[in-house]
């Protein structure tokens, strides 16, 4: 996230998109973990995260975020997310393994989020292709 | 419920011009004004979750069909016949609608729901799950296997997308 | 009663855009309607008359909630309209690459 590179839109939107990432995340956070008591829900919070990646992207443009953002990780935290997903879902007994108060919805959250900013990111470098192919 | 009526007269507005404008960019604009209609709804009628869901998947929803505006087209050639094609559709709608009305009349009244299984889980939910919010216990416990396979499918809609978006073509594949 | 017809009206625009329109984007747009109408609908089943929402507090007894089970099933179908939605998105970019148009009168020849 440095100022290097004029691409993506200009300062002032750089600046407030780095002031309001964090917050953004956190609401994301607050959502799926307080959907128990009030409403909210893994999903939204899952899309809220995806929505604030999404922000990044528009406002940094593709190869800062990107560098930034780190895929193979995102691709990892995708992968534990639904192993736990699958252990968190094994009955024993009458209970279950995990209290799934917690951990199902963090867990959908961050398959939610990466998934949907995976299919953004393949929109968008189609356009990419489309540029260079034009 | 007057406010559910007016809402839904915007709604019915909004979808009509996203329909019926010309330009591609004012009517995905119109289908959100639609959406936003849609979550408001939601609200007045006590769906709360419901309500910060469609409002979280408009905005995102929203973004990809811009994205896949921005292209230049060419213009639409107007074909005979138009003029039949629209009476015969908007005559097969308007006797949809009639029988609609008819059976409309053996359901219960607005306002007055049967909920033969829902007291079950009204009365139950707070005692067996602990949950508060009684749509989270419904589809995160007594229903686990549906946000199973709601996850699912998201997860087939990715890489069905990341499939067709792929860049690199397979080698003696059908694109040049 | 006024209110399901007005309901099923929105539905029936969405069905005029799917079957009367050319555009690619004006179909998926179409389709779009018709979710957020079959969505209304089943709230509008479980609608109570001065219900509450379904969410318990301390301090409320059980009485007069409006119907949980029609809200968590519109739930999964809101999840489901949006993965079709991007799904029906990226088939368009694609058939527009490949042809250079969205009508769809214009990309039934066999090309390849």
């Amino acid at each position: 996230m440095s100022r290097a590179g004029n691409k993506g839109m200009t300062l002032i939107v750089k600046t407030v998109t780095r002031i309001t990432l964090g917050f953004i995340l956190l609401y994301g956070i607050y959502i799926a973990l307080n959907g128990e008591t009030a409403p909210g829900g893994g999903f939204a919070g899952g899309v809220i995260v995806a929505l604030a990646l999404v922000h990044v992207m528009l406002a940094f443009g593709r190869d800062v975020s990107l560098k930034w953002l780190h895929v193979g990780g995102l691709r990892a935290a995708v992968s534990i997310a639904a192993l736990i997903f699958l252990l968190a879902a094994w009955p024993r007994g009458q209970r279950i393994i995990f209290g799934n108060d917690i951990i199902l919805p963090v867990c959908e959250m961050v398959i939610v989020g990466a998934g949907l900013f995976a299919i953004f990111v393949a929109l968008v470098l189609v356009s990419k292709a489309d540029k260079e192919a034009e | 419920m007057l406010e559910i009526d007016l809402l839904l007269l915007f709604m019915i507005a909004s979808a009509i011009i996203a329909v019926q404008v010309k330009d591609l960019l004012s009517s995905v604009i119109a289908v959100g004004a639609v959406g936003i209609g849609l979550s408001m709804s939601f609200l007045i009628m006590k769906a709360p979750d419901l309500a910060i869901m469609q409002l979280v998947v408009e905005v995102l929803s929203l973004i990809i069909l811009i994205r896949a505006t921005i292209r230049k087209d060419l213009p639409f050639s107007a074909s005979g016949r138009w003029a039949f094609n629209t009476f015969s559709m908007i005559l097969f709608l308007a006797v949809f609608l009639v029988f609609a009305y008819f059976s409309f009349s053996d359901m219960h009244r607005f306002g007055a729901p049967l909920m033969k299984v829902s007291q079950e889980y009204l009365g139950e939910a707070m005692a067996k799950t602990g949950a508060h919010n009684v749509i989270a216990a419904i589809t995160l416990k007594y229903r686990s296997i549906d946000t199973l396979g709601e996850v699912a499918a998201l997860f087939a809609a990715v890489v069905g997308v990341l499939a067709i978006a792929r860049k690199v073509s397979r080698p003696g594949g059908i694109r040049k | 009663m006024v209110t399901y017809l007005l309901c099923l009206v929105l539905f029936s625009v969405g069905l005029y855009c799917v079957v009367r329109k050319r555009n690619i984007i004006k179909i998926i747009i179409g389709i779009g309607i018709m979710e957020y109408a079959i969505n209304l609908f089943f709230i509008l089943i479980g609608y109570r008359s001065n219900g509450r929402a379904p969410i318990f507090a301390d301090d409320q007894a059980v009485v007069n909630m409006v119907d949980p089970l029609p809200q968590a099933m519109a739930l999964t179908a809101i999840v489901i309209s949006l993965a079709v939605t991007m799904m029906l998105v990226a088939l368009a970019i694609r058939i527009y690459e490949k042809y250079g148009t969205f009508d769809i009168t214009k990309i039934n020849r066999l090309k390849g």
